[in-house]
């Protein structure tokens, strides 16, 4: 047993956390009880990633944990400590847009947009992991984002199309050649 | 949503050091596993726990361990993204599996755990609502204010709290006869899923609330056959409102043992195996089975107080349980 009585004790003040956020690393000075999506936008300025139901129903504040899809608004930054995090912001290292953002962009695969962070980070998990994934493992990729103007279908086909280029070694359509 | 109410989090690195400061901070504590459950209930002001003991740093929760009876013994901890992927389990306990990964939805089955779903808090209509919401209609016997709250509002007469167990896994646990392994600084003791889970929307686990479940030793079910069906208004996302979980023994298509458990369609998964009993020792026809399903479903007492028409969701029940019976049956 400790010596001391609970020995990594985080009170109700401001606790200091490190967090390694888009290839960044951090020290922070935050309440242990904010979450992380209130983390990353209002004391990171990361605003990409957003604020839907905060009760795990909708998907709009996807994130990724070591390149794991998880929901921000259900996750303590206390607990992220030594894992690498990954928003919207950080899907691409250089000023050119992932393959996702271009397909999303040039598809109508976001209409209002508010779904879409969500969807970009979960679908570059997806395609992290299986680089010419099925429909039906898009689908079942993206079933815990919510989007309610697209029908999804134009989502699914951006992916497809993201998928085909990466495979061709191609990215957006200024160097992708049919 | 409202945010979080402040607290204390703790990180004990052992299950010793975590029961230990369970018991010394209760009644004022609660842990937390993946948080899935507990963080949007604190932000509904149903639970609001001064101090929050995360369980993530112990490493004795974890794991998935073959037992020398061939069965498994499943840490509390593992997330159900890992059980739904693990191939013991598939080839196991394809029940269990198949229950995991019809966990609401892909980012919470990789943050929600084993053990946070089988002792996921009991949902109703007129609790998992804002704080503001419970506050317009005054509270419900489940979470009651200092001065207020002693009603049930899906069944006014009611002395008993009616909130429905809706977790996946449960029915499945208890169909497969799991032993669950609870520890406090008094020690450990292990029961049987079905004397876990108790008829009661409010006390609806046998756990005291300075213990901690550790894991679930599933016994070998060699040469069973079992599934899990779920009844919910989308394929993702959504709690059951109707679980059934079958398990048979056959012997040269003759059922030896038979095991039948409701999930969804009360405070506690239903079981419901002494209902299939005349299955035992026959060849099950579809005419026989029809008729299991025309008894067994009269245990299923579902109440207004979740997702879709709760007589339709009764009578789905029956056809829920011929499908499970015919699926496991089948030659």
């Amino acid at each position: 047993m400790e010596s001391s009585p609970d020995a990594m004790r985080y009170g109700t003040g401001k606790v200091r956390l490190s967090l390694r956020v888009n290839d960044d690393d951090l020290e922070l000075l935050v309440p242990v009880h904010k979450t992380l999506l209130e983390v990353l936008r209002e004391d990171l300025d990361l605003t990409g990633t957003k604020h839907g139901c905060e009760l795990g129903e909708c998907g709009a504040c996807a994130v990724l944990v070591d390149g794991q899809p998880i929901l921000s608004c259900l996750a303590l930054p206390i607990e992220l400590q030594g894992s690498a995090i990954t928003t919207v912001e950080g899907l691409t290292g250089a000023a050119e847009p992932h393959a996702l953002q271009w397909t999303f962009a040039e598809l109508g695969a976001a209409q209002c947009g508010y779904c879409t962070p969500g969807m970009l980070v979960t679908a570059a998990a997806l395609l992290a992991a299986e680089p010419r994934p099925s429909r039906a493992q898009i689908v079942d990729a993206l079933s815990g984002n919510l989007c309610r103007c697209t029908g999804y279908v134009k989502i699914f086909e951006a992916v497809e199309l993201a998928a085909a280029r990466q495979a061709d070694g191609a990215v957006g359509p200024a160097s992708y050649t049919p | 949503m409202m945010r979080l109410p402040s607290f204390t989090y703790l990180a004990p690195r052992g299950l010793t050091e975590a029961a230990d400061q369970l018991a010394r901070h209760q009644p004022d504590a609660l842990v937390v596993a993946g948080g899935t459950d507990l963080l949007p209930n604190m932000k509904r002001r149903q639970q609001q726990p001064k101090v929050v003991i995360g369980l993530r740093l112990v490493a004795e929760l974890r794991g998935i361990a073959e037992t020398e009876d061939g069965g498994l013994r499943i840490g509390a901890m593992m997330p159900l993204a890992a059980l739904a992927g693990d191939p013991r389990l598939a080839e196991r306990y394809p029940a269990l599996a198949v229950a995991a990964n019809l966990v609401s939805t892909p980012h919470l089955r990789r943050m929600g755990t084993f053990g946070g779903n089988l002792c996921l808090d009991t949902r109703c209509t007129y609790y998992d609502q804002s704080y503001h919401w419970r506050e317009s209609i005054d509270f419900c016997m489940k979470c009651p204010d200092t001065n207020s709250g002693a009603i049930c509002w899906v069944a006014p007469e009611s002395p008993r709290c009616w909130a429905v167990s809706s977790a996946d896994t449960a029915p499945v646990a208890v169909a497969l006869g799991a032993r669950l392994r609870l520890v406090s600084v008094h020690g450990e003791r292990t029961l049987d899923a079905g004397a876990f889970f108790r008829d009661d929307g409010i006390h609806y686990l046998d756990r005291r609330p300075d213990e901690i479940l550790a894991d679930a030793w599933f016994p070998s079910r060699a040469g069973w056959r079992m599934t899990y069906l779920k009844l919910r208004r989308r394929g993702s996302f959504d709690f059951p409102v109707l679980g059934v979980a079958a398990a048979v023994k056959l012997s040269d298509g003759a059922v030896e043992q038979v095991r039948l458990v409701l999930g969804s369609v009360g405070s506690a998964p239903v079981d419901v195996s002494e209902a299939a009993a005349p299955l035992v020792g026959t060849t099950p026809t579809p005419a026989a089975i029809e008729a299991i399903a025309a008894t067994a479903w009269r245990g299923a007492r579902p109440l207004d107080n979740t997702d879709l028409h709760y007589a339709w969701r009764k009578k789905m029940a029956r056809v829920y349980v011929r499908r499970a019976l015919a699926e496991v049956c089948a030659a």
